[in-house]
């Protein structure tokens, strides 16, 4: 349906008005609806959507009460809990440590997991990364051991030893 | 490239022709979020701090042109007026946000355009490179080596569990945010844009506008590019956006093919028409030009038009935004309308020319 006004784009509100018992209706789309003052869309879009964001760092049916005083603070750049659920940004790396438990049921609502799989910084150790390894290749040995394809599975686990024996971890667990 | 140029020239990398998929895919782009260790993250650090991050980055500009075969230049952004960063922003080298605050803020650009580094942004890294048509591992490759050497030289802010660290969490992890530009006019006329935008979404993409998040998609130009950054790697990451953007790409060709097959005579007519009106008017809006220049150029690709075909349309994008016209201009504030009849000179010339 084409806006009554401008007759060019689509409509997309109807707006029923009445003055002294008398009923008119109109199909505005958002721009000619604005220009009337008939509806005032005082958001901006852009702020909006930061605004959806923020929203969802707050609302959860099961929260922490030590979250909701969110007295607690960061003892290298002092951002309290608070803060973040006012502007969702985090203040320094720091926060990450101190708040680890309240972000993590966050960080599984914005990305459905909350590890890391990616690139790791070389100065960070190589231990790391083998230790990485050996998880993927654990999980894949569950399923051939699943499969029951034991031949792949010994395979695995051999090139699991080498790993541990590689960092030191031979024999122990991760 | 120096500096005069990439302000005073519309060309930049990404606009060169002839890439993969170039027919549909504008460019493609790649953004790595970093933070030094033992900062805060710029929203919460001081004026103090802040300088402190610039020049440990400005240090690293040796590290960077030793490395590389062309030079890196650095920046600040203090020092350029505001209409310049608005350029800037208008050529994809920096985003909105960082055109707005400029104090303590810089960027280091490769003098090639294919890589620039924000500094200070929301995080205190902005790693980008950008390449023309569907090139996303040739752009990852990049902005990894730059990673990598500045990894080299300062500690990252990381965390075994997180990943790299940002001030955002929806960055997270790996602080990959792989785009891709696209131009998609036949999806848009044939009505199709809305179900391959919802279907787009649900693999876990987002769509946006040109100039990034709460732009319009002008021109029918639209940037995919990945919404997770955590719990997945790179590559993973990457190969999700590319095989969904050549299903987008598949569908806007078969689209385009549709189109010229059941209505060849209007698309002619459109087409021709568009070229007509940037050739010969005399005042044009952003909008229309941008709308018109979306005809054309597809238009070009479909065969139907062959003149201006030496003309770049990635190109002309740029040079008919408001501040890069302003810019060009030696007058120090144009008004809306000689705006436009300065936008329409210069299509009218370039369309000529070429």
């Amino acid at each position: 349906m084409l806006c009554d006004e401008c007759k060019s784009r689509t409509a997309c509100m109807h707006i029923i008005k009445i003055v002294n018992n008398q009923k008119t209706e109109k199909n505005l789309c958002a721009e000619c609806a604005k220009a009337a003052g008939e509806i005032s869309l005082s958001f901006d879009t852009q702020s909006y959507v930061h605004d959806f964001l923020k929203g969802i760092f707050n609302h959860g049916l099961f929260v922490d009460p030590q979250m909701l005083r969110g007295q607690e603070s960061c003892s290298e750049c002092g951002m309290t809990y608070t803060d973040f659920n006012r502007k969702g940004k985090v203040g320094c790396s720091a926060c990450y440590t101190v708040f680890g438990g309240q972000f993590e049921p966050l960080l599984k609502r914005i990305h459905g997991s909350s590890s890391h799989t990616g690139k790791i910084p070389k100065r960070n150790g190589g231990t790391l990364k083998i230790r990485q390894q050996i998880k993927k290749i654990r999980q894949q040995l569950e399923q051939y051991v699943i499969n029951e394809e034991y031949e792949k599975a010994v395979l695995l686990r051999d090139e699991i030893k080498n790993l541990e024996k590689e960092i030191g971890l031979s024999g122990k667990e991760e | 490239m120096l500096m005069k140029n990439l302000l005073d020239q519309p060309f930049v990398h990404w606009m060169s022709s002839g890439a993969q998929d170039g027919d549909i895919v504008l460019a493609s782009r790649i953004r790595l979020a970093r933070n030094l260790e033992g900062i805060p993250f710029p929203q919460r650090a001081n004026g103090e701090q802040l300088s402190q991050v610039v020049s440990q980055l400005k240090s690293s500009l040796c590290d960077l042109n030793s490395n590389e075969q062309s030079d890196y230049m650095f920046i600040d952004l203090e020092k350029l007026p505001l209409l310049e960063r608005l350029v800037l922003v208008e050529k994809h080298i920096i985003s909105p946000d960082h055109a707005r605050e400029a104090s303590n803020r810089a960027i280091l650009v490769k003098q090639d355009t294919t890589v620039s580094i924000m500094v200070n942004e929301e995080d205190h890294l902005r790693i980008q490179c950008l390449m023309p048509g569907l090139n996303l591992v040739k752009a990852f490759t990049s902005a990894n080596q730059v990673d990598d050497i500045i990894e080299n030289k300062h500690a990252l802010a990381f965390n075994e569990e997180l990943g790299y660290l940002t001030s955002c969490p929806t960055n997270l992890g790996t602080g990959l945010r792989a785009s891709v530009m696209v131009h998609l006019p036949a999806l848009v006329l044939t009505g199709q844009i809305n179900r391959i935008v919802n279907a787009v979404i649900q693999l876990g993409l987002t769509v946006r506008g040109l100039y990034g998040e709460g732009t319009e998609a002008v021109g029918n130009i639209f940037q995919i590019s990945n919404q997770l950054t955590l719990g997945f790697t790179e590559q993973e990451i990457i190969d999700n956006l590319y095989s969904v953007v050549k299903q987008v790409v598949d569908h806007e060709r078969t689209a385009r093919g549709g189109l010229y097959a059941d209505t060849t005579d209007m698309l002619v007519d459109r087409v021709w028409r568009a070229y007509g009106t940037l050739k010969y008017a005399r005042s044009i809006s952003g909008q229309e030009a941008l709308a018109l220049l979306s005809d054309v150029r597809m238009g070009y690709e479909l065969g139907i038009i062959n003149e201006g075909s030496n003309c770049n349309f990635n190109e002309l994008m740029v040079i008919t935004r408001p501040n890069f016209l302003q810019k060009m201009s030696d007058r120090p504030e144009l008004s809306g309308n000689e705006r436009k009849k300065l936008r329409a000179q210069i299509i009218r010339e370039k369309l000529t020319n070429d």
